[in-house]
Parts: structure tokens; C-alpha cells; sequence
């Protein structure tokens, strides 16, 4: 039953990778076009070999003439094969390159409009092999089976029918005694197979740990555990040796066994020639043919047996890799979608139920109105899911039930990019792409000027550290901001934020690893950024707090109070409680 | 890559035997070809059956050694592979393990990690490889030629000429395809990078729109990408065309030199066949060779890339001499107790490697054991930094750093290192239980030491609130914890070791007011009276301090208690401002 789903899979994967080859038909032909020029002609040489050597019987039997005609035509067949090999083989490569870069392009547009919550609850990294290593090891796969297989297959019925043509009896000894050798091919596979399994996951095991600890390297010198994690590993690593070893070794029993098999063919011919020969019913030349074709024939079965591993191996890979492609995409924009424009600052959250898991309710029935130019301040211990309100506002992710509206329109029913465009964000997580310093502030507003820019900059306080950085505004920063501190980093977040000014704002403790005094003078900017804007801000700090015109107290991902900050404490609840205790000491 | 074939010494046997058996089956397979030319000459000439019958018997031997040639090569060849690929990963994660923060900085965790991955892997296949079949290669097309010798001379120097151009021709494909797949590498890395970019700031490109943008970037990486690989692939593929041509035209002179020689008496028909035959190995061999040249370029390319870490010097070896002077600093230990500081900065100047300027500059300090340290300033003052010269994760490019009036340098990195216990700002967990994690301040701990910590760090109630409390699974990167739970527990981790030094850098962060008040009373508490160092933005955290050092752009603005500093620290008194005015 299992088998059979697989088998379904893999069929059902294949099908798909022909979809993709399918764009590339006509090199495709061309390539099976050429591959079959090449066989047939390759296979005709050893019958001009033949030929020749019929020709050269014994002292004064040789015919030069005729001799000197076979060379020629050898001459240019060689030529024309050697042509029909080389283009053969650009082909396959055009076919699998384009291949894996449409494949690439697919998946990487996918990764683009796939759900937040699907990118939040997959590893990054493992994602990221899905992209490169598995295409990689899926185009050595195809590239292997087009030049492999192809022309394996060919030359095996080229030269059956060459052998047949010359003679039959001695065909059969071939055809016979050749199909030895795919039974031990898929005998030793079955057997090693679970020797792999057991490689994998050990390899596997010893990956995670790699990632672990070199990621960490810090921490692990931090508290001296570099002789432990080693002896962690090294205990891994030994019990990969010994599974590497079983597998490598009793894999590679197959060669030597499939050529055993082939010298028994060879063998066959050998004496089956003879005979024949010593009858007359065969010339010494034509035997020598009939030799080099049963090495030629016995070959691509070798071949055939290890591109078969090697294409399944690929089809597992371009399964995980067309998992990807076709995960369900986010929820498409109405065809009808509106553009929010003139953004005032109204928003109203109706009625919103929503939770990350279904069994675990977070935010049920919230009920929110927020007029232009008011702040709103979440606010609640560590961890209490303040995050979940800026993946709604945001539509990173959508609410179960309910809605939130700007301007009086669902979000939904609008365009992401304008919703988005109407918000300016700095997260708590600064990330900054890998590029200059330039190419991250105008990530909002392209377009932007060198004064722009500046003015941004000197008002989020960065410009006088960016001053100082050996290229200034052009200083590359490396990926996820590279060199820069944590404090840097924010900074140019907000820089960012403070170039294109959209209606509204989130910021998400936004300040946590600024000095103060600096922060202050940001609080500063952002208090005149926030004038006659929508903000929500993600705080720690009272000042902020108390300024603001609605507080949401959350608390293990539910909202539990909202008013100001008066009204909060004269409830004499929760927040009360966390206000009082920052006075504690 | 020659260097790390050091790491094949351990197994000289059997890369020695491996290639030696290979050789003896191909040379078995060499002699099939006389065979025939016996069963063609002797055997059909002379109509003799049981002759025929006899030399196939032999064939079929030389078949059945072979085969047992071969077996016990691949077991070499595995073995051999497989406790090289083995070795090198240790020998590699060991050295890793000594790096110190700059060369981590340096290098990068990401290329780390393929490194000790697939980079290997692909090395370890290609010395099996190598082993297995890049020997046998070169033995059949040279025995060949001397098998040739034997039949012929004449016919012979047409093998002479052949196989130099061959090789010619193979080397030069391999000379120029190899720097060009390094680049393949190189292009593709790239588009490693932006697709992992994509991933990590899903939230800031979409809130940006960028998407279209950043589809443009990968589509252009992925342009160069394939036009690169398409150039390689146009030139190796010249690889089996021309080598057929070269082999095949020595094929044709062959026939043709050896109609003569025939005419003239000087060979036999079947002679001729078995050079022919020859000629064919040849090929057979090339072709084989051909599809493991790409391998083996690939694992040459990655080899040079394991290689180019292992090259990579520590600039803190794990295991230097304890101070080359111990005999003078051993009576500065004895005579320390009182007056001798806990931690000493002198004059200090820190460099960061490839740093332009000076990141800390002349800092100078001295703290008694039991007091409590809090370090205040702007962003990129130096604060990190600073702590981090006392572990030594870096070393002061100027003055010196003492731990009870010796220094640093000259304690083993071990030693010194039990006695500082430092919490980072990044909370990092490892995949495990939470003891295991937990246990990492001390192997040993026992369970009241573990919940002493927990208590101590508030973090008890993360343990009880959590199935299976202490042993409770912890996921990769602590994923199943809230960044303040992180926070706590590896507060607890740093506290399971009693150090004689605490370090907290801006390790409360995550935490609300209550809970870092509550903290720091207990560590003050604590009865092992730890030095303690409290890195912070917040005056709150640190104006309690016995000693607080305001840092600006790396150098020290003030120093004192938090009320002489109100006075008389301008800077100081401005981020107290900064915090308080409003409240």
C-alpha cells in the first residue's frame, strides 16, 4: 500500500518536472536527436573495424584500396559523432539549467506572497536548502539522466539491432546472459538501502548539532564547553563513520559485480564466436565487432542501475522543492481591491477573534476605535503576545473572525501594498538587508533625495555614527546588518521609518537598545512624527504610556483591560498592579 | 587541499592498498585481450575446440579475480574515505572550537556551517573516488600502451603519441573548468543569500512592499547564476567529443599501420584485433575518467575551502602555555588578598580586527571583589566590549587587563573562564532539557544548585510552569521559551557556576521593571558575594551600584556612585534626565 502511494508520488513528481522540460521541447528533440546520431554512429564504427580488419588477413592478403576507402568513411563519422556529442551535451545542460532556474524563480516568487505563518513556523534554513541544495542535487540528477539514460537506452537497442544484423544466435547469448547483472544491481541496492537511512539521519543528527553550537560559538566559549561539545560530536561523528563505511562500501559492491557479469557476457560471446567462426558461419572481424558491441551493450545496464538512484534521489528532492512551489499561497487580493489612499488615521477593529493555533484562543471579541492622531500603547509583561496586534494591523496575518478596517474599509477588501504603505514600522528584530547603508534607508521612498536622506538620518540620530563608517551612506553592511550593533541597527530602522512618513505608525519597543539619552532625542522626533498620526507603539516605558490616548494591557496573548492611563489605574487591576511594581524598588 | 591529505596518514594501508588492488583487477583486464587473440590466432586458426573451451575458462578466472581485486579495493577505498572524511570534520570542529570571537566575527557562522557540512561531504566522496578509480585510470591507459609494446613497437608509438595529447586535453579542460566553477559557487551563493534574506525579513520587505524589487534582485543573481553554468557546462562538454576524436583517429591509424605491418608479416590478424581492443580500453577508461573529473573538481574546490579554515590561525590558542612567566605572577596571586583589585583595566585600548579606529580607549579602572559594577552609555560606546575583555574573548590591543593582579593573557583561556560567568544580550538555549541546559554553567550541578540559580534568577516559575520541570525539552534555539524566559534561564545557567565574576550584559531587557529589580536583589544577596558587572540602558538597573562607569565613544566619562555622578557628570546626568523627567 505505502509502496504504491510513493510510486504514485514519484509519478505525479515526474509529471511536474515534464511540465517544466516541456518549455524547452525543441532542445529537448534536438538532444535525443543528437543522442541518437551519436549511438548510431558510434555504433557503426566497430562494424567499419571489422570490416577493416576482414580485409587484413595474412602476408599479400591485404587490400589497401579498399582498406583506404573504410578509413576515410571512419575518418568522417568520427567527425560527425564528436559534432553530435558536443551539441548533444549543450543541450543538456541549456534544458537543465533553464530547468532549475525556473524552478528557482518559481519557489523564490512563492516564498514572496507565502503566508507569514508559514514562513514563522518553518526553519529558515531548511527552507533555504529547499531552494539551492535540493535544486542543485535535483539538476545533477536530471542533467545525469538526460546524458545517461538517453543515450544508455539508445545504444542498448542500437546495438541489439546491430548485433542482430550480423547474427542472431550469438545475439541471444548477449541478451541472455546480461539481465544477471540488473538483478544483483537491485539485489545490493535493496540491501544497502537501509545502510543509507541510517547514514542520513545520522548525518542529519550531526548537522543539527554543527548548527547549534557553531551558531553559538560565543556561549559555547563563554562557559568553556568546547571539550564537551567536541566529545558530543565526536561520538556522533564516529557512529557516522561506521554507517558511512557500511554504506559506502556495500554500495559500491555493485560495480565490480555488474563487471563480473560483463566478463561472463564477454565470455559467452567469446566462445559462442569461436564456434561460429571456426564453421565460417562468422568472420574474425565481425567477431572482434560482436566483442566490442557486448562491452558496449553490458555498459549503459551499469549505467541505467546508477542513474536510477540517482534520478529517484532526484525526484525526492524536486518533491520537496514543488512542496514549496505549491504551498498555499496568502489569501489573493479581490480582484475589485481598493487602493486606501488619503489615509486619515481611522481604525476600528470589530468584533476580532483570532489565535495562532486553533485549540489556543487569544483575542476573542476585541473591540477597538481609534480616531486620527490617537496613540495607542500595548502594553503587559514579557511575552504577552503584544506582537499578535501588529501581525493583524499589519496583515501578516488575517483574523479568524471580525474585522479591522481603515478608513472605514476592511483590510481586506483593500490592497496589501497600500495598507502597508499607509503604516510606517520599526520592529523590535531590526533586520536590514545586505547592501549600503543607502539602499536600506530608502527602502520606503526610492526615490529620495541626498537631502532627504540626511535630514532622515540626522533626525533618527544615525547620521553622526554613519558620518564616521569608512564609505559613510555607502558603507556595505553585511546581511542582517553585519557589523553594526543592535543599537546601530535600530537606528537606521527608524531612520527608514522617518524618510517616508506614512500616515500611521508601529512601533514595536522600538528603542529597547538605545541609550536614553539618544532616545531621547529620538522620542523627541517621534513625537513629532507622531503629531496628527495614528500610532501604536509597543512600550516598556511610562513616559510613553502615560502619554498615550488608549492603553491595551495584554497578558498571555489576551487583552485584558483598555482605557487611558487614569482610567486603567482607578480599575485597580492588572494594570495597576505593573504599574505599581515598577516603583517596587 | 594538499594539506588535508595529511589527514589520510592514518590510513596509508589501505589508500595504498585500494589503489594497488584496483590496478592488479585492471591489469587482469588488461590480459583479456591476449586471450582473444589466442582463442582468434591459435584456437580458430587451428579449429581446436578444447583450446577455445580452455582460454574461456580463463577468461572467466581472470573475471572471478578480478572481481575479488576489486571488492577488497572499494573496502580499502571506503574505509580509507570514509576515516579521512571523519578525521577532517574532527580535526575542523576542533579548530572552530579554539577560533576566538574575531576569527568567528571574521569568517562568518553561515560559511562555518557548510563548511563543516557539505563541503565535506563532497571531499570525502571525491578521495573515495580518487582512490577507487582515478589510479585505475591512468593503469589501463598506460598498461594498455605497454601491453601494445609487447604485440608490436611500430603500432605501439602510435599509443606513445596518443596518450600525452589525451592527457593534454583532459588537464586542459580540468585547468580551465575549475576556477570556473568556483565562480558557479560563488554566483550561487549569492543566491543563497538573497532567498535567505527574503526569509528572515519577510516582515520589513512586505511592510515595505519590496517584493517586486527583491524578485528583480534574485531573478539577476539567478541570471548570472545560469549564464555562468551554461559557460562551464559549453567547455566541459568538449571533453568527451574531442577525446573520442583522438582516440578513434588513433583507432584509424592503427588499422592502417597495421594493414602494412600484416602485409609485410610482421603481425597477425588477430594481433591486430587486440590492439584495436586496446585502443578501445583506452576509451572506455577516458569516458569514466571524464564523468569524475567534475567530481573531483567539485571536491578539490571544496577542499580548498576547508582547508582555507583550517588555515585559519586562533589568535588565543586553547592550549598556550599558562604564562610563559608564571614564576614572576605566582607570588602577585599570593600576596593578593585584600588590597589586591578583584579586576583591573589598565590603560586599555581595544581594536576590533579591520577596525579603523580605537572601539575603547584608554580605560582605566580597578573594582574590589564583592562590588557591584554598572556600565551606562550611548549606543556603540563600548559597553560589550568592554566586558568582553575580561573573559577574554578579545584581547586588549593596548595596556592590560588584570584578574586578582594577574593577567588575563596568562591564565589558561579554561581557568579563566570558570571564573567568569557572563550573560549575553543574544539569550541563546541549546536543543536538550532544561538541565542539560542548565548544567552548562556546572556539569556536575546538583538539584538544589540548579534551583538555587533558577530562584536566584527568577526563573523558577518558567521551570514549574513547564511539564516535566526540569526536564522539560528545550527546542533548537529555545524556540518553546518567551524571549524573557530565554533571558531568565540563561541568567540561571550563568549562576549554576557560582563565578567569582558575574557579567550581565544588558541581560534584562526582556524583562519588566519588577522582574529585573527582583533580580538584582538576589544576586546582591548572594552569599558568594560575586564581582558582578551590570551592563545597562536603564539608570534604574545600575543606580545602585557600588561603582558605575559611563563610557562615551569608548572612553570613560565618569566614574562614581550614582549621586557623585548626578553631580558631577555631565553625561550621566543627562541619561538620568533622559529616563526620569516625565515620571
Amino acid at each position: 500500500m505505502k509502496q504504491t502511494t510513493k510510486k504514485e508520488q514519484q509519478t505525479k513528481t515526474l509529471k511536474k518536472v515534464l511540465r517544466y522540460i516541456k518549455k524547452y521541447k525543441i532542445f529537448l528533440i534536438l538532444s535525443l536527436l543528437f543522442a541518437i546520431a551519436t549511438v548510431a554512429s558510434t555504433l557503426y564504427i566497430p562494424v567499419l573495424t571489422g570490416q577493416v580488419i576482414d580485409h587484413i588477413l595474412a602476408p599479400g592478403q591485404v587490400e589497401f584500396a579498399v582498406i583506404f576507402r573504410l578509413l576515410c568513411k571512419m575518418g568522417v563519422i568520427i567527425g560527425l559523432t564528436a559534432l553530435a556529442q558536443w551539441l548533444m551535451n549543450v543541450c543538456n545542460n541549456k534544458i537543465t539549467y533553464e530547468v532549475i532556474q525556473d524552478i528557482r524563480r518559481e519557489a523564490f516568487s512563492k516564498i514572496e506572497i507565502l503566508p507569514l505563518k508559514f514562513i514563522d513556523g518553518h526553519s529558515h534554513g531548511e527552507l533555504v536548502s529547499r531552494v539551492i541544495a535540493d535544486v542543485d542535487q535535483f539538476a545533477d540528477g536530471l542533467l545525469m539522466g538526460f546524458s545517461q539514460l538517453f543515450t544508455g537506452v539508445i545504444t542498448i537497442l542500437g546495438t541489439l539491432l546491430f548485433m542482430l544484423s550480423i547474427n542472431v544466435k550469438i545475439t541471444l547469448v548477449v541478451v541472455l546472459i546480461t539481465p544477471i547483472s540488473l538483478f544483483v544491481a537491485s539485489f545490493i541496492a535493496k540491501r544497502t538501502f537501509s545502510m543509507f537511512m541510517l547514514q542520513s539521519t545520522t548525518r542529519g543528527e550531526q548537522t543539527a548539532l554543527i548548527n547549534e553550537m557553531i551558531e553559538n560559538q560565543k556561549v559555547v566559549q563563554a562557559f568553556s564547553k568546547e571539550k564537551d561539545v567536541l566529545e558530543t560530536f565526536d561520538e556522533i561523528n564516529g557512529r557516522l563513520e561506521e554507517a558511512s563505511l557500511q554504506a559506502t562500501f556495500f554500495s559500491s559492491l555493485t560495480n565490480p559485480s555488474t563487471r563480473f557479469v560483463n566478463s561472463l557476457v564477454y565470455t559467452g560471446v567469446g566462445l559462442a564466436g569461436a564456434f561460429s567462426a571456426m564453421k565460417g558461419l562468422l568472420t574474425v572481424g565481425q567477431l572482434s565487432c560482436f566483442l566490442s558491441y557486448a562491452n558496449q551493450y553490458t555498459k549503459p545496464f551499469n549505467e541505467i542501475s546508477g542513474v536510477v538512484t540517482e534520478l529517484q534521489n532526484a525526484l525526492a528532492c524536486a518533491q520537496r522543492i514543488f512542496h514549496l512551489i505549491e504551498e498555499e499561497p496568502q489569501v489573493p487580493e479581490p480582484e475589485n481591491a481598493e487602493i486606501l489612499s488619503d489615509v486619515k488615521g481611522n481604525v476600528d477593529l470589530e468584533h476580532v477573534y483570532f489565535s495562532y493555533t486553533p485549540d489556543k484562543k487569544l483575542i476573542e471579541d476585541f473591540n477597538l476605535t481609534i480616531q486620527p492622531g490617537q496613540r495607542v500603547a500595548i502594553v503587559g509583561p514579557t511575552g504577552c503576545g503584544k506582537t499578535t496586534i501588529i501581525n493583524l494591523l499589519m496583515r501578516f496575518y488575517d483574523v479568524d473572525q471580525g474585522s479591522i478596517q481603515v478608513e472605514q474599509k476592511d483590510i481586506r477588501n483593500v490592497t496589501r501594498r497600500s495598507l502597508r504603505e499607509s503604516y510606517g514600522m520599526v520592529l523590535q528584530e531590526t533586520w536590514l538587508k545586505a547592501g549600503t547603508i543607502r539602499e536600506n534607508l530608502i527602502m520606503g521612498k526610492p526615490e529620495a533625495s541626498e537631502e532627504e536622506i540626511i535630514a532622515a538620518a540626522k533626525a533618527a540620530h544615525a547620521h553622526s555614527f554613519i558620518k564616521r563608517l569608512p564609505q559613510g551612506y555607502d558603507t556595505v553592511i553585511g546581511e542582517e546588518g553585519g557589523s553594526l550593533s543592535t543599537g546601530q541597527k535600530q537606528l537606521l530602522c527608524i531612520a527608514r521609518v522617518m524618510l517616508c512618513l506614512p500616515p500611521m505608525l508601529i512601533l514595536d519597543e522600538a528603542t529597547s537598545s538605545i541609550d536614553t539619552r539618544t532616545e531621547m532625542k529620538i522620542q523627541n522626533a517621534f513625537a513629532k512624527m507622531m503629531q496628527g498620526r495614528t500610532s501604536f507603539i509597543v512600550a516598556h516605558r511610562l513616559s510613553t504610556i502615560q502619554e498615550a490616548d488608549i492603553i491595551l494591557v495584554m497578558k498571555d496573548g489576551h487583552i485584558l483591560e483598555q482605557g487611558s492611563h487614569e482610567q486603567l489605574l482607578a480599575q485597580h487591576g492588572f494594570y495597576y498592579e505593573l504599574y505599581n511594581s515598577q516603583f517596587a524598588i | 587541499m594538499k594539506k588535508l591529505l595529511v589527514y589520510l596518514k592514518d590510513y596509508k594501508k589501505e589508500s595504498v592498498l585500494a589503489p594497488l588492488f584496483k590496478m592488479l583487477e585492471a591489469s587482469f583486464e588488461l590480459i583479456v585481450p591476449l586471450v582473444v587473440t589466442a582463442i582468434i590466432d591459435v584456437g580458430i586458426a587451428n579449429q581446436d575446440s578444447g583450446y577455445i573451451l580452455r582460454m574461456c575458462l580463463v577468461m572467466i578466472a581472470l573475471g572471478l579475480i578480478g572481481l575479488l581485486c576489486s571488492v577488497t579495493a572499494q573496502y580499502f577505498a571506503a574505509k580509507a574515505a570514509v576515516g579521512f572524511g571523519t578525521k577532517v570534520r574532527h580535526q575542523l570542529f576542533s579548530h572552530i572550537q579554539t577560533f576566538s570571537f574575531s576569527e568567528i566575527d571574521q569568517v562568518g557562522t553561515a560559511t562555518l556551517i557548510t563548511r563543516m557540512t557539505s563541503d565535506i561531504n563532497q571531499v570525502q566522496s571525491g578521495v573515495n573516488m580518487v582512490l577507487r578509480l582515478f589510479l585505475r585510470s591512468p593503469f589501463i591507459v598506460f598498461g594498455a600502451m605497454i601491453m601494445a609494446f609487447t604485440i608490436d613497437v611500430k603500432a605501439a608509438m602510435i599509443f606513445v603519441v596518443t596518450i600525452p595529447l589525451l592527457s593534454l586535453v583532459v588537464f586542459g579542460i580540468m585547468a580551465v573548468s575549475i576556477p570556473l566553477y568556483r565562480k558557479v559557487q560563488e554566483r550561487l551563493d549569492k543566491v543563497l543569500g538573497i532567498t535567505r534574506e527574503n526569509l528572515t525579513g519577510a516582515r520589513v520587505i512586505r511592510a515595505f512592499h519590496k517584493e517586486e524589487e527583491e524578485k528583480n534582485r534574485f531573478e539577476e543573481g539567478l541570471e548570472h547564476l545560469t549564464a555562468m553554468q551554461n559557460h562551464v557546462g559549453r567547455i566541459s562538454a568538449f571533453l568527451n567529443p574531442v577525446t573520442y576524436v583522438i582516440i578513434n583517429g588513433a583507432t584509424i591509424f592503427l588499422l592502417y599501420t597495421g594493414a602494412f605491418q600484416v602485409n609485410a608479416g610482421n603481425l597477425t590478424q588477430g594481433e591486430v584485433v587486440a590492439l584495436v581492443n586496446y585502443m578501445s580500453q583506452i576509451l572506455v577508461e577516458l569516458i569514466k575518467l571524464a564523468n569524475l573529473i567534475i567530481t573531483i573538481t567539485k571536491a578539490v574546490a571544496c577542499g580548498n575551502r576547508v582547508e582555507s579554515i583550517l588555515d585559519i590561525p586562533s589568535s588565543m590558542p586553547k592550549d598556550q602555555p599558562v604564562s610563559t612567566a608564571s614564576g614572576k605572577t605566582e607570588p602577585a596571586e599570593k600576596i593578593m588578598p585584600k588590597e589586591t583589585p578583584a579586576v583591573q583595566f589598565s590603560h586599555v585600548g581595544l581594536t576590533y580586527r579591520g577596525g579603523a579606529a580605537e572601539s575603547l580607549s584608554d580605560i582605566d579602572f580597578s573594582v574590589r571583589k564583592g562590588e557591584t559594577i554598572g556600565i551606562i552609555g550611548g549606543t556603540g560606546s563600548g559597553k560589550t566590549s568592554l566586558v568582553h575583555l575580561i573573559p577574554r574573548f578579545y584581547d586588549a590591543s593596548r595596556g592590560q587587563v588584570l584578574i586578582n593582579g594577574k593577567n588575563v593573557t596568562e591564565y589558561s583561556l579554561e581557568e579563566l573562564r570558570q571564573k567568569v560567568g557572563i550573560v549575553m544580550q543574544r539569550a541563546v538555549l541549546f536543543q536538550g532539557t532544561i538541565r542539560e541546559n542548565l548544567c552548562w554553567g556546572k556539569a556536575d550541578a546538583s538539584e538544589k544548585e540548579l534551583y538555587e540559580a533558577l530562584e536566584l534568577a527568577q526563573a523558577k516559575e518558567v521551570v514549574e510552569g513547564k511539564e516535566g520541570k526540569l526536564e522539560a525539552p528545550v527546542e533548537q534555539g529555545g524556540k518553546n521559551f518567551s524571549g524573557g524566559q530565554r533571558q531568565r534561564l540563561t541568567i540561571a545557567r550563568a549562576l549554576v557556576r557560582k563565578p567569582e565574576i558575574l557579567i550581565l550584559d544588558d541581560s534584562a531587557s526582556a524583562l519588566d521593571y519588577a522582574t529585573d529589580a527582583k533580580l538584582r536583589k538576589s544576586i546582591r544577596e548572594m552569599k558568594e558575594n560575586p564581582t558582578v558587572f551590570i551592563v545597562s540602558q536603564r539608570t534604574s538597573s545600575i543606580q545602585h551600584a557600588d561603582k558605575i562607569i559611563v563610557l562615551e565613544d569608548g572612553e570613560i566619562a565618569g566614574v562614581g556612585t550614582h549621586d557623585e555622578l548626578l553631580e558631577n557628570c555631565a553625561v550621566y546626568h543627562e541619561i538620568y534626565e533622559s529616563q526620569y523627567k516625565k515620571q
